[in-house]
């Protein structure tokens, strides 16, 4: 749903976000009785869903870990959510304290719940913007404070893409980030697909219903969003398939629902 | 207390096993790793599996610790439960699965298993209420955190409220600013048209106070003049038939003045579609407008004059006819002054636009009664637009109106001008004709006007126009009737009154044509002089003529009669005439003296110059001259005296007067045989013309009359008719 800034969107509490229903998942208790019972709705058609997000949560943090080792000391976080447990801000400001993170969503009650907890942190932050406004999230105070945009930056757009429907338009979203940002940078995407999801479409039919439209894409549907980022070892892959640590316990549940996820390095 | 220490060795009091302390007890690894295995991926944790395995252990180490401690406390069942949650180990089958693997696993995994008696039931309960104090402490955290949370995001849905609210206020201020400042005027009503609110512009524009506007109904907003269709608009917007509204419109201004806008108005529905409220903005375009109108006045207006232009005539004639009620008449009056150039011409162009002036502002007087339009068309050409137009008789006096008017003169830089005009009167239904019928009716009419004589006024007559049209058309078809041979001549006899000889014959020209039959010379011979055919239709007929008398004059030579040809004046006037007669009667070889020449007596009288010089040259030929048609004409006896004429043809209605004895006109008695006597003074013969009863001729011999011609003596025929006679 697209506002101009002029008419700020109202608050409303009888609709379900996605945000708190993610929350939800994962175990979280910032949400209320809505997104409650659209989360168990989908559990219900797909009971693996909690699983696969925790998986999801996994390569957002293996990914961060593997920015920070690379170098990054810079994150831009859109569509972050509501932090829960293991953000990017934790994992990356274990290794060190200084590391820059900008929260980005457009959920105004995941923003203001950020902020809260980033209360007192002086290298984080979180902004209430659309994705789909590059400029706007780029020329974004908070964001000039934090983050050198000739200095590398790593954009996560991790369980993000599949909310916009318009495939043209998230490819030239990610364009003008990537132009964007200095060389070295590295974009951080994963992805629902329909080639990993047993019942793709009931799941999509459900958020579709309380209003939120999700287009589960093929595998080179999402590779495209990598143009001009060069994919790291292992490329494109299922989360569990993403540099799983060699000591790390791999489910005991053969069957494997992650979306894609990849990690690219602009030249 | 003597408790159960598990540093000491075995074999105290209860046989405790001794174990090995804490995390370093064989077992204590194993376990952590099999309750690892057992709740992993029951709740969202961010740890490794080898982080989650050594966060296991230390729990393990420590419930292991209480069990076997000497002083038992079961407190760090409760602790181990609250830091699982703290970990986010939030789902309550972590718990369960917990509890179960501690009841199943624990005491196997320490190889305590076999422990019995009082220490086995010891083990049992110890571990049981670990178990249960786990549990609480579990619920009591996940309650807690539960609540945190809850609070946490409602604290966050106040302060994103806020901050929309902050946003929404922001907004508004700002929508206010520009509602305020806009340039444009801006109102909003509801739908029944009172006013809500307006900004700043509108109430300037239409001089008001922003609070003087609220409360008012936008119709008291309306000009006067304007159109009734124009609110219908509105209503139709108000009542939901239209969305939005794109015109010009006129509002009054407190001060009486009207407003020009541009207008935009829409209709701003509620969720369910209801009008709520009417926005509209308005342009001031009223300069805009004053520019236009000037423009259109300057393409609809004759500088000169100030009139409507032809332009402006020709739009309101086409409304005129266009409509649609069949009753309805309109009239025009076309007028062109007379001489107008002649005053141009010796008084200056300057006389003749103060004269034009003059004359418009009279005209207009004159028409402004009827609220009739007045156009200049051009030049010296006015046009009087009479729509709706009562009858004829009312656009005539339309008509003679304006010609009173001109009729005093008009003074102009010390000039005295008398101007008249001529006026060309249409005056139809609107039913079935067009602009361009009417104007070219109107133009012809204003022709009649002029060659009727000026400074009247001449009414559109359609007979009268199909007379003409059937002699333009004749006269356009007459040069092809010579070359394919339509014309013929026929012949009346000149009888000697004395003795009734035939001493010569009239050629009359016929024409037959393929329409219309044979048509005598009234029909066609002035046309042709009109065309100046004349010219080569009279040379025909001379020479047809003259080859006919030769063929007498072989057939009866010495007794044939002469032949005699009228002359139109413009023959007289044509430089060739003397060559063409010479040559045709040397062609011909008839003798001069067998032809006759008439002209009439004003072609005669008149003649000075080369035609004069003409005249004599035939009469010296030997060629006889009469004069035709005599005394309709001005005479100038003395005149006559020295012309080379032999005879004169005394016109007809001299011969109409006269009858047997005492019943004739004693007057044209009297004027015949004057004439008689006067001719034969001056050595001219005298014949008489129309001749129908025998009185007549009985008249005219007895004074003195030396010729005759007419029905009564000889109807005109064919060429061997004539021979008949002779
Ligand atoms: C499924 S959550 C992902 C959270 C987090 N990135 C993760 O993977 O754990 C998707 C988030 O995207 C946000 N979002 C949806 N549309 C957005 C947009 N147009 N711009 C920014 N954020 C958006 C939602 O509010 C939600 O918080």
């Amino acid at each position: 749903m697209e506002r101009p800034s002029w008419a700020p969107e109202d608050i409303d509490l009888e609709r379900p976000s996605v945000a708190r229903v993610y929350d939800f998942y994962l175990g979280g208790s910032h949400n209320f009785a809505v997104d409650r019972e659209l989360g168990r709705r989908v559990i219900e058609t797909f009971p693996l869903l909690p699983k696969t997000l925790q998986e999801n949560r996994a390569f957002l943090r293996r990914a961060v870990r593997f920015c920070v080792e690379a170098g990054i000391r810079q994150f831009l976080d859109i569509g972050s959510g509501i932090p829960t447990v293991g953000n990017v801000h934790e994992v990356a400001q274990q290794v060190d304290p200084t590391i820059k993170v900008v929260y980005v969503d457009i959920d105004p009650v995941a923003v203001a719940h950020s902020r809260a907890i980033l209360k007192g942190n002086e290298y984080a932050t979180a902004i209430r913007a659309d994705f789909r406004q590059p400029e706007v999230i780029l020329s974004h105070p908070e964001l000039q404070r934090l983050i050198d945009l000739r200095q590398p930056v790593a954009l996560l757009l991790v369980a993000l893409l599949h909310f916009f429907p318009d495939t043209e338009e998230v490819q030239r979203t990610i364009a003008r980030f990537r132009d964007a940002l200095a060389s070295g940078s590295y974009l951080v995407i994963s992805h629902a697909s329909a080639d990993t999801q047993p019942t793709p479409l009931k799941v999509a039919e459900l958020y579709a219903r309380s209003g939120t439209p999700m287009a589960m894409r093929t595998k080179a549907e999402i590779a495209r969003f990598f143009e001009g980022f060069e994919l790291v070892e292992p490329g494109l892959v299922l989360g569990l398939d993403w540099r799983l640590e060699p000591e790390e316990a791999v489910d005991d549940n053969p069957e494997r629902h992650s979306g894609y996820c990849g990690v690219g390095k602009k030249p | 207390m003597t408790g159960l220490d598990h540093r000491t060795p075995a074999g105290s009091g209860r046989g405790w096993v001794a174990l090995p302390s804490g995390g370093g007890r064989p077992g204590v690894d194993t376990f952590a790793r099999v309750w690892a295995t057992t709740i992993a991926g029951t709740s969202y944790v961010p740890l490794s599996s080898t982080e989650l395995e050594s966060f296991l252990r230390d729990l393990a180490g420590r419930i292991i610790d209480a069990l076997l401690d000497d002083t038992f406390d079961p407190q760090v069942g409760y602790e181990v439960g609250r830091t699982l949650v703290n970990a986010h180990f939030t789902s309550p089958e972590t718990l369960g699965r917990t509890v179960a693997v501690l009841g199943n696993r624990l005491l196997p995994q320490l190889g305590l298993s076999y422990v019995e008696g009082p220490d086995a039931a010891e083990l049992a309960s110890r571990l049981a209420m670990l178990q249960g104090s786990l549990a609480s402490g579990f619920a009591e955290a996940l309650r807690d955190r539960t609540l945190d949370e809850q609070e946490a995001i409602r604290q966050a849905v106040l302060l994103a409220r806020e901050e929309a609210q902050y946003a929404l206020r922001a907004s508004e201020a700002r929508f206010r600013a520009v509602f305020a400042g806009a340039a444009i005027g801006i109102g909003i009503a509801d739908p029944d048209g009172r006013i809500l609110e307006v900004n700043q512009a509108l109430a300037s524009m239409l001089g008001y106070t922003v609070n003087e506007m609220r409360g008012l109904n936008i119709n008291s907003l309306r000009h006067p003049d304007e159109p009734i269709e124009m609110q219908q608009i509105f209503q139709e917007l108000a009542a939901g038939g239209r969305d939005h509204i794109f015109l010009e419109k006129r509002l009054m201004r407190t001060d009486g003045q009207a407003v020009w806008t541009h207008l935009t108005a829409s209709l701003i529905r509620d969720e369910d579609g209801t009008p709520r409220y009417q926005v509209a903005m308005f342009e001031d375009v009223t300069e805009r407008h004053q520019l236009q109108e000037r423009l259109r006045h300057q393409a609809t207006h004759d500088p000169l004059t100030q009139l409507p232009n032809r332009t402006l005539f020709f739009e309101r004639l086409n409304e005129a006819l266009r409509s649609d009620d069949p009753t309805l008449r309109v009239g025009v009056c076309y007028l062109d002054l007379d001489g107008f150039k002649v005053v141009n011409d010796s008084l200056g162009h300057d006389v003749g636009d103060q004269l034009l002036v003059a004359i418009a502002n009279r005209l207009v007087q004159c028409v402004s009664v009827g609220g009739h339009l007045l156009a200049r068309m051009g030049g010296d050409e006015f046009v009087i637009l009479v729509a709706p137009s009562r009858d004829t008789a009312s656009a005539i006096e339309v008509a003679d109106a304006a010609l009173r008017s001109l009729e005093e003169p008009v003074r102009i830089a010390g000039h005295e001008l008398t101007v008249s005009a001529s006026i060309g009167v249409v005056e139809r239904p609107v039913a079935g004709t067009s602009v361009a019928e009417v104007m070219k009716a109107a133009d012809i009419t204003l022709y009649w006007a002029k060659s009727d004589g000026r400074n009247r006024w001449a009414l559109y007559d359609p007979e009268r126009n199909a007379r003409e049209v059937a002699r333009y058309t004749l006269s356009a078809t007459m040069p092809r009737a010579l070359e394919r041979g339509e014309f013929f001549l026929e012949y009346q006899p000149l009888v000697r009154l004395t003795d009734r000889t035939v001493i010569g014959v009239e050629a009359l020209v016929r024409w037959r044509h393929p329409q219309h039959g044979v048509l005598r010379p009234d029909r066609f011979i002035g046309l042709a002089e009109e065309t100046g055919l004349i010219v080569p239709l009279g040379r025909w007929v001379l020479a047809e003529a003259c080859r006919e008398a030769k063929r007498w004059q072989q057939k009866y030579p010495g007794q044939a009669p002469f032949v005699s040809v009228n002359l139109a004046v413009r023959q007289l006037h044509d430089r060739g005439l003397v060559g063409d007669v010479s040559a045709i009667l040397s062609e011909t070889g008839l003798d001069p003296s067998c032809l006759q020449l008439e002209l009439t007596e004003s072609a005669v009288m008149g003649s000075a110059g080369p035609p004069l010089d003409a005249l004599h040259e035939l009469a010296r030929m030997g060629i006889r001259i009469a004069i035709d048609d005599f005394g309709t004409g001005y005479s100038n006896l003395s005149y006559l005296r020295r012309l080379p004429v032999h005879t004169l043809k005394l016109d007809g209605s001299f011969v109409e007067g006269l009858r047997p004895e005492d019943a004739s006109d004693p007057v044209d008695e009297k004027i015949v045989s004057t004439l008689v006597s006067l001719a034969h003074t001056l050595n001219l013969t005298v014949t008489a013309e129309g001749i129908e009863t025998s009185a007549q001729e009985e008249r005219l011999r007895d004074l003195g009359c030396d010729c005759g011609q007419g029905w009564y003596l000889a109807r005109p025929g064919p060429p061997e008719a004539v021979l008949a006679f002779s």
